[in-house]
């Protein structure tokens, strides 16, 4: 690691501060992306502003009809937290299945959505759930929030505070984990909200996307028949030592078969 | 450099050292509690595992300033003096180990799981040590022990 200089920022306040008068400094939440890519020289910060143990980030409630989380909740609290479980069970088992455990111990939601690794579980429950992004500045909706790989709609310094998400009538992920490392080869996440049926899939491309055929085809009949005849194209996705593009494009469709087969106790 | 205070083991310990230090050579170089092994530099074979404030982390991807101020628990403060921890034990009675270099880290990751899940099933063990490899055993032992220690404790 390059030598870099530690600050545990004390508030919000003073987080921005420092990120806002310091040349290259990053922000450090749960750091279990951070702290590898620095490990491997990948990175070289001059300073990291330590905000994963304010209190003021921490939390679970429902607001108004909403599940509001705080950026700073480590996975393992929202994995195991009796109102997730109660509200949207499909974001607890995600976050049940982040890494590992000493990752779910240490991570954080707010890092996770903040990194956008193309691989990653939670975009695809902030994209499927049609969450919202609230950073210190404003909200921002999943649909204008992930850009492509680790790119995101925050600007330079931008704290995101906290994830909301509507509660939807069912919900469900499905998860084909890359064996090694844990991440998602392809993972999908269905959400049937008040008008609408969603579907985000996250390691198949270069960031999380909306397979909107599927979305259609379950807004008209929420049934794996429905999804049996569609296919997803494996232009564009990804394609490496792990899985072709063709394997994955294939592993959307039978991941995306299996959590709707989860929620209506179907075959996938 | 900056000053880190820490509770090591009970024990107050307090030491100047640079930003960069990560919790794992903190504890390894400059407090010399060697049990907390480094297996891999990628953050996946779960050796330097610790528990910070009562959490099992791995420790060589933390930053010695992000666990300052905090209550950290290594595998050298397990045992009660002579007695081992029932973990330990069990590690030792079903031969749960061979090269043993993986062995502090995944007791400390089995005190951990066994904290969340007094009475895990073998499915759920497997889950709960997905983040530590072993290289020798096959984990069978590894899951035996978990089991034993499981009733021990209960």
């Amino acid at each position: 690691m390059y030598p870099l200089t530690y600050r545990r920022a004390q508030s919000l306040a003073e987080a921005r501060e420092l990120l806002a008068h310091t040349q290259d400094a990053k922000l450090l939440a749960g750091g279990m992306t951070l702290i590898p890519t620095l490990k491997q020289r990948l990175a070289a910060p001059s300073m990291v502003v330590d905000i994963g143990q304010l209190a003021e980030l921490r939390g679970i409630a429902m607001k108004g009809e909403r599940l509001v989380i705080g950026a700073g909740t480590r996975h393992a609290d929202v994995a195991g937290s009796d109102l997730v479980k109660q509200k949207i069970p499909a974001l607890a088992q995600l976050a049940s299945q982040v890494g590992d455990p000493q990752v779910r111990n240490q991570g954080t939601l707010g890092g996770s959505v903040a990194n956008n690794d193309p691989a990653a579980d939670y975009p695809s429950a902030v994209l499927g759930l049609g969450a919202s992004i609230q950073t210190l500045q404003r909200e921002i909706a999943a649909d204008d929030y992930f850009r492509g790989v680790f790119e995101t709609a925050l600007d330079p310094g931008e704290i995101i505070t906290a994830v909301s998400f509507p509660v939807p009538s069912r919900a469900a992920y499905a998860k084909f984990a890359q064996p090694a490392s844990g991440y998602a080869m392809t993972g999908v996440f269905v959400a049937e909200l008040d008008k609408s049926v969603r579907v985000a899939v996250t390691g198949a491309g270069p960031g999380v996307f909306r397979w909107k055929e599927a979305e259609q085809a379950l807004g008209r009949n929420f049934s794996v028949a429905s999804l049996q005849p569609l296919a997803v194209s494996p232009d564009g996705l990804n394609n490496d030592l792990h899985a072709s593009a063709e394997y994955r494009a294939n592993l959307v469709a039978v991941m995306a078969r299996r959590a709707v087969a989860s929620l209506t106790g179907e075959n996938a | 450099m900056a000053k880190v205070e820490m509770t090591v083991n009970g024990r107050k310990v307090s030491h100047e050292v640079e930003d960069r230090t990560l919790l794992v050579d903190f504890l390894r170089d400059t407090l010399r509690l060697t049990g907390t092994h480094v297996g891999c530099d990628t953050s996946q074979c779960g050796c330097c595992t610790v528990h910070v404030n009562g959490r099992a982390v791995k420790s060589c991807t933390m930053l010695v300033g992000q666990a300052n101020g905090a209550e950290v628990l290594t595998i050298e403060g397990l045992a009660e003096g002579e007695k081992l921890h029932p973990v330990q034990q069990a590690f030792t009675e079903c031969h749960a180990l061979q090269c043993g270099f993986c062995t502090p880290g995944m007791i400390m990751a089995v005190v951990g799981l066994l904290k969340d899940n007094p009475a895990p099933s073998d499915d759920e063990i497997i889950h709960g040590l997905e983040g530590n490899l072993c290289r020798c055993t096959g984990y069978i032992n590894i899951i035996k022990a978990v089991k034993q220690a499981a009733q021990a404790m209960a």
